[in-house]
């Protein structure tokens, strides 16, 4: 491997614990990041000049923690009252902190914890995650949340800033908060996966590297935690939305429904891999809500996974998912898709009235769905309403342009639609 | 660290003038149990906390190109509910947040103090 591949390697999967690392040391959110970013930078001048080093990441480490005392020291200097050698107590005071030298796991955690403390907005939090955790560089992660990278930059730059200005600490949580903490991180790497999953804007149905590290995200998380169901589950239910990434966009970059899928672009290692989480011991005792409700979503997901074709999915048990799920979880989101599941399984007029009484403003998906189930009992002047009432609402490129697709279909079906 | 907590609205705690006698000395029982969470706590002082009269008991002093007007309003929204405050001493955030699981269920404001340093 030449030095290159092997420093992308390393910033990819060691950049959080490298990050955790120089955090319990020094404490100074702001200088260890900067610091090793610049220890990566110089690691990409040397590595290829002088060879590679023993061991990449303690190069690193060394290297940013020399740029972080240079950085103490010049700012001891600028304020002059405070004397070089408090700059040296002050950093023994802060190693003593932690274990000087070997990271303890937990350190990752207490930076992922610290990533995505309530205090700060969900979407500053994921992309901070994104960013600190996973080492996503910022010009990447301004791209996967479609904003400009001055945004973004500004967007991550003031989350750090509340961090150490509110007082979010370094820390694990007792053991009584830590579930409640860990469903906001689940929530948080959930985020992310929607905005690659479904993003609500742009030309793209998909963004399947943002989904990607958020999946990546909930793996390193749950190798911290591997016992905590409300990983365990959104794991499972993230693996199998994502393991259908490649069907879901046809070679023009349409979107592909489900149905149409091929079922051979499906990762189906991803899929055994989720199934199998499904039956971890961790999810057979009491729940909580939210873990509750990713896995009742992964189970329909799991149906869907597994169905050896469209036409053999079983409607009835992803209808029985649905509504064990509006009992936990009740949502419009969650309303309509058991309409849709309903329709598969009792006919097209009992999808219509499972949707009835439901509201979605914003969003054109209800319009969509009603829409495609009337054009279904052959009420096309209907339909045809509805397609256009979905397009109106509808952002999305690809989106728009398969239900324009549909609306026009119905000027050449018969009456009776589409079986 | 120091924090400035704001009691700005009844949030979930039913107006006090509609309470009966035993639900008002609940509610006052909170804030004693707050005072001694706070006293137990290691690194954590209440440096100062009051009850702040009604809104309309309040006075707007504005100066504009040197002249000083006072009136009775307007007043900034938070005015009309902003009950009272504490200034706390506090090693984190988490930590004032845990404490104040003490007091009766107020909609709460947290700002850090800025640290002159």
């Amino acid at each position: 491997m030449d030095a290159a591949e092997e420093l992308a390697r390393v910033v990819r999967e060691e950049w959080g614990r490298l990050v955790s690392l120089l955090l319990a040391r020094h404490g100074r959110l702001d200088l260890v990041e900067d610091a090793l970013a610049d220890a990566v930078e110089a690691a990409a001048r040397q590595w290829e000049r002088d060879g590679m080093p023993s061991n990449p990441p303690a190069w690193l480490v060394t290297v940013a923690r020399r740029r972080i005392l240079d950085r103490l020291r010049a700012e001891a200097m600028a304020r002059r009252k405070v004397p070089l050698l408090v700059t040296d107590v002050h950093r023994e005071g802060a190693a003593a902190m932690a274990d000087p030298g070997d990271l303890v796991e937990d350190d990752l955690l207490r930076l992922v914890l610290m990533c995505t403390h309530p205090a700060l907005a969900p979407e500053a939090a994921s992309a901070l995650a994104l960013r600190l955790v996973l080492g996503v560089s910022t010009h990447d992660i301004a791209r996967l949340f479609l904003v400009p990278e001055p945004t973004m930059a500004a967007r991550l730059t003031r989350a750090k800033k509340k961090i150490v200005a509110a007082g979010v600490p370094f820390a694990v949580p007792g053991a009584d908060r830590l579930p409640a903490r860990l469903g906001v991180v689940a929530q948080t790497a959930y985020l992310a996966f929607t905005a690659g999953y479904a993003p609500g804007s742009g030309p793209d149905p998909v963004r399947v590297d943002l989904a990607g590290e958020a999946v990546r995200l909930v793996r390193v998380v749950r190798g911290l935690r591997p016992e905590e169901p409300v990983l365990t589950s959104l794991l499972a239910l993230v693996l199998l939305q994502h393991s259908r990434r490649h069907a879901r966009v046809d070679t023009d970059g349409r979107l592909v429904l489900l149905p149409d899928q091929d079922r051979a672009l499906w990762q189906h290692e991803e899929i055994a891999e989720a199934v199998a989480l499904l039956d971890a011991p961790v999810l057979a005792g009491p729940l909580s809500a939210q873990a509750a409700s990713y896995l009742i979503q992964a189970r329909v997901a799991a149906e869907h996974a597994t169905a050896p074709s469209a036409g053999e999915t079983r409607w009835d048990r992803v209808v029985a998912h649905y509504d064990v799920l509006l009992e936990v979880d009740p949502s419009p989101g969650a309303r309509l898709a058991r309409a849709v599941a309903v329709a598969e399984s009792s006919g097209p007029a009992a999808g219509l009235s499972a949707l009835e009484g439901l509201d979605l403003p914003e969003s054109h998906r209800l319009a969509a769905v009603r829409a495609e189930l009337l054009a279904r009992t052959g009420d096309v002047a209907a339909a045809r309403g509805a397609y256009s009432a979905a397009l109106a609402l509808c952002r999305n490129g690809s989106e728009r342009e398969h239900l324009e697709v549909r609306r026009a279909q119905l000027d050449d079906a018969r009456p009776a639609g589409r079986t | 660290m120091k924090y400035v907590v704001l009691l700005m609205a009844d949030g979930a705690v039913p107006e006090w003038s509609g309470m009966t006698q035993e639900e008002q000395a609940a509610v006052m029982g909170r804030f004693e149990a707050f005072d001694d969470a706070c006293r137990e706590r290691e690194g954590v002082q209440i440096l100062a906390g009051e009850a702040l009269g009604a809104g309309d008991t309040a006075i707007v002093v504005r100066t504009r190109d040197g002249q000083r007007t006072i009136t009775d309003g307007p007043f900034a929204e938070a005015v009309e509910q902003l009950g009272g405050f504490y200034l706390l001493e506090a090693p984190d955030v988490d930590v004032v947040l845990e404490l104040l699981e003490q007091l009766p269920p107020y909609d709460l404001q947290i700002s850090p103090v800025v640290d002159p340093m």
